[in-house]
């Protein structure tokens, strides 16, 4: 199949799926609220529908990614997938979402804090791309 | 007991959309990213018909007065553009350029057995539970 067209129905199903959790759960599919938030809810109900999420998410996930043959790894060494990780987790909770939360379910319902918070994630990802790929000639 | 069913369902939805869209593949989402150089253009696309799709459904799904299986729409309530919310995705942004994951694929590359996000989401929880921790002294 066409790669665009690949890429739109992977989109689809993206939002399928945001959708699917608001229309009958009421819920956000927001996956750096729903990963922090177990850690810090000891109420049952709150807590296991996340863990579902993840479940889901992660085995499906994994499982298509097998199916497909896809195994290719980050071009970052060690240390910068470290320090990477601990920005993305600590911005994420800072700001209130990511690319799930703020794009896609924040968009999808015209909220002007996400519209915000996506023109400047994405901004200053472009603008870190550019520094390490043409500025410094790393391999990130 | 069905409203886990749905979460479990939807996460699932989800991460078979995010591998089949090539958003688990670093390399794709750095190349959109890298819009000065060997630009990649099919993730528009994916954030394209991700959002095309919410926006539309939202529009439908929050017409009703409640969710089919609970008593209401939990939304996010605050509406003013504050520094928290700049400042957080601004960061989040720059560890999204250094290595190409965010949240969610990262989850999923750890599940496809990729080393990289083995070694990404350890530190990604590790940073969520620093702010949670340094916003409760704070």
């Amino acid at each position: 199949m066409n790669v665009w067209l690949v890429a739109l129905l992977g989109g689809v199903l993206i939002g399928l799926s945001s959708a699917a959790l608001l229309l009958f759960n009421g819920r956000i599919a927001g996956i750096s609220g729903i990963v922090y938030s177990l850690v810090k809810r000891p109420d049952w109900s709150e807590w296991a529908w996340r863990i579902a999420f993840v479940i889901g998410l992660m085995g499906a996930g994994g499982a298509t990614m097998h199916w497909l043959g896809q195994s290719t790894p980050s071009p970052a060494g060690t240390p910068t997938l470290l320090l990477a990780g601990l920005l993305v987790g600590f911005g994420t909770s800072m700001g209130s979402g990511c690319t799930s939360g703020h794009g896609v379910c924040g968009l999808g319902r015209l909220s002007k804090r996400s519209l915000v918070a996506v023109l400047t994630f994405m901004t200053a990802a472009i603008i870190t791309v550019y520094v390490v790929r043409h500025l410094l000639g790393g391999a990130a | 007991m069905i409203r886990l069913l749905v979460a479990l369902l939807s996460g699932a939805l989800f991460g078979v959309g995010l591998a089949v869209s090539q958003m688990t593949d670093p390399t794709v989402v750095l190349g959109f990213l890298d819009m000065f150089g060997d630009f990649n253009l099919a993730l528009a696309f994916v954030l394209g018909g991700a959002v095309g799709t919410t926006t539309v459904a939202f529009h439908f799904v929050l017409k009703r007065s409640k969710p089919v299986f609970a008593d209401l729409f939990q939304i996010p309530t605050a509406c003013t553009v504050d520094r928290p919310l700049v400042i957080g995705a601004a960061i989040f942004g720059v560890g999204w350029g250094l290595s190409g994951y965010c949240p969610g694929p990262a989850l999923v590359g750890v599940a496809g057995g990729v080393q990289t996000a083995m070694i990404f989401l350890p530190a990604m929880l590790a940073g969520g539970l620093a702010h949670r921790l340094w916003r409760l002294r704070g």
